[in-house]
């Protein structure tokens, strides 16, 4: 029975929001920040296996974002509506709902391939150096979306809302409520897996003594390949996610202070833990939002609140530790390892 | 029958000749010494040996494969295993995880078998915690399992670090100043420990070691080199004696 209380947990989770959506006991603002919490779950948890457990300090995780919000975005309306762009839908709309996921995997693999412009520099640097190839990652992406006139440029793309009423034809369901949820439980558990098998404690190896990792018969070029592709393949399923949230998208949306956002969330949570990231994401995305009446001024609230979060606890809201590790009663109800 | 055939090794650093043309033969089950004053190139031979660096000229042959080309993990999946002479153990990780990684040649199973726990995965996995745990058992630090390194004193991480290397099952195992920064008490603990490992395990061991004690009473032979020459080559008690080598530690009398 014990391995069921998480997956009961998680389904019961699920029903309760999308139960609460339907009947509309809550109202679509409130529905956009629970999907926002979601998809910075995956955002932050993706960027941790980079920043916290390889080692590596990655800036530029929104390029990632931005690949597969556009590839997943120009997808399906190019699929399953009639746009301007690109004419009569290619597929019926009913198949919306389902081809919807393939969409976005598609999208997360778009994004884990130009995962490549990070992985491929990483086997000859490392720290600094490899900071800054990502921020300039980062912007190649901006640049690149923003040169394509087909896909708005610097308009921005827009039409994805018409993607989800397609869906909703199907079958009068809150639907992003269920793709967001199944997506971020599908990477945590793809984390989770990746980081507590004998090839992924390679990663944490590689993290303290990337010399010894080497000679001990760790790969280390194939695990920082792999590595930097699953972290930027699950950013490019974050992004197609937040674009047919919000039903648009615009690449100065994608720049270096969305990058800042996940790094903030990371730092928040505590490097290297998994549990750490997702309260950082629930946490973050809240404040963003109560803050929200300070319009501009949130701006100087939330990098001061980071400054304290440094000053006075420097490993974050988990340190390296998961929750079950600081609650041990925990490991009585699931197995975690 | 030749384990390791070291053939006119020649190391550049730029202009700096850190190893000039050795030639060495290491046979199975042979336990050697590999001495010589600071900056004389031991550990450069070693970071050769275990392909960190390419030579600039000559050949590293193991098993009669030409080590040429191959980067480290490769070298280590063929069996040639090391420890450092600044205990490289990942501190962060449990010792056991430390011993874990170091299976990493032959997990034996893909990506994708990993994302979806195959029995086949699972079945792998078993087996290779199976394995550490029964090593760490044989050299009696199982108890420590779950320990990190960082928290053990200095001569139990030593062991660790041999343990560690074993763990790859190597034919080769090159130790590099095991006994470095170790108190005489740990150090014949450690003589007794290397002597052991040699008995039971069916690999040659080349070690490079200052403590004389060390040397002297594990090896079977002992190359000496010097400003990345091989001075002289032999039994302890040749070596004791050779004037070269007396001549490379104490200096010429003559001004």
């Amino acid at each position: 029975m014990k391995r069921f209380n998480v997956p009961i947990l998680l389904v019961v989770l699920l029903t309760t929001l999308m139960g609460l959506a339907w009947f509309e006991v809550i109202d679509l603002y409130i529905q956009t920040i629970v999907l926002f919490m979601g998809i910075n779950i995956i955002t932050s948890t993706s960027l941790n296996l980079v920043n916290g457990n390889m080692g590596e300090f990655s800036c530029g995780h929104a390029g990632f974002i931005a690949v597969g919000a556009y590839v997943s975005s120009i997808l399906s309306v190019a699929l399953f509506t009639k746009s301007r762009t690109f004419g009569a839908p290619l597929l019926p709309p009913e198949l919306a709902a389902y081809g919807f996921p393939l969409v976005l995997i598609i999208g997360g693999l778009a994004a884990a391939l130009t995962g490549l412009l990070v992985a491929l520099p990483s086997f000859r640097t490392r720290d600094d150096y490899l900071a800054i190839i990502t921020i300039a990652a980062n912007y190649i992406i901006i640049s690149a979306i923003i040169n394509i006139d087909k896909i708005g440029g610097a308009r921005g793309f827009m039409g994805m809302k018409r993607v989800i009423f397609a869906m909703e034809k199907c079958a009068e369901i809150p639907w992003m409520i269920l793709w967001v949820f199944i997506f971020m439980v599908l990477s945590i558990i793809i984390i989770r897996r990746y980081m507590s098998s004998t090839y992924g404690k390679g990663v944490e190896a590689i993290r303290q003594d990337e010399v010894a990792a080497e000679i001990m018969s760790v790969n280390t070029n194939r695990i920082k390949l792999v590595t930097f592709m699953i972290s930027s393949g699950l950013a490019g399923i974050a992004g197609g996610l937040y674009a047919h949230t919000i039903g648009y998208v615009n690449p100065k949306s994608f720049d270096l202070l969305k990058s800042t956002e996940a790094l903030v969330m990371v730092y928040l949570g505590g490097m290297g833990s998994i549990s750490g990231s997702i309260i950082a994401a629930v946490v973050f995305t809240l404040m963003l939002e109560l803050l929200r009446p300070l319009q501009i001024i949130k701006w100087v609230a939330i990098p001061l609140l980071l400054i304290i979060i440094m000053q006075f606890r420097p490993e974050g809201i988990m340190g390296n530790r998961e929750l079950s590790d600081i609650f041990p009663r925990l490991k009585k109800f699931y197995k975690f390892k | 029958m030749t384990l390791l055939q070291i053939k006119d090794l020649t190391q550049l650093f730029s202009g700096l000749c850190a190893v000039s043309e050795l030639n060495l033969n290491l046979d199975e089950r042979e336990l050697v010494g590999l001495i010589g004053p600071n900056g004389a190139g031991k550990t450069t031979v070693f970071n050769l040996a275990s392909g960190f660096y390419q030579p600039t000229h000559g050949k590293i042959i193991f098993q009669g494969r030409n080590l040429a080309g191959l980067k480290p993990h490769q070298v280590s999946a063929l069996g040639i295993a090391r420890t450092f002479q600044n205990i490289r153990l990942w501190k962060e990780m449990s010792v056991l995880d430390n011993i874990l990684v170091a299976q990493h040649f032959h997990l034996g199973y893909g990506l994708g078998s990993l994302f979806f726990r195959t029995p086949r995965y699972l079945k792998r996995e078993r087996e290779i915690r199976h394995k550490a745990l029964e090593l760490l058992e044989i050299f009696k630090i199982d108890a420590y399992a779950e320990e990190k390194p960082g928290n053990l004193p200095y001569g139990m991480q030593r062991k660790v670090e041999i343990v560690r290397a074993l763990s790859s099952g190597p034919k080769l195992l090159l130790l590099d100043e095991p006994a470095a920064g170790l108190q005489s008490a740990d150090v014949n603990e450690l003589i007794t420990l290397i002597q052991w490992v040699y008995d039971q395990f069916d690999l040659s061991i080349w070690m490079i070691e200052h403590q004389m004690k060390v040397v002297m009473s594990l090896c079977s032979r002992i190359g000496v080199i010097d400003f990345g020459r091989l001075i002289a080559s032999g039994t302890p008690t040749e070596i004791q004696q050779s004037p070269e080598v007396i001549k490379a530690y104490l200096g010429d009398d003559q001004l």
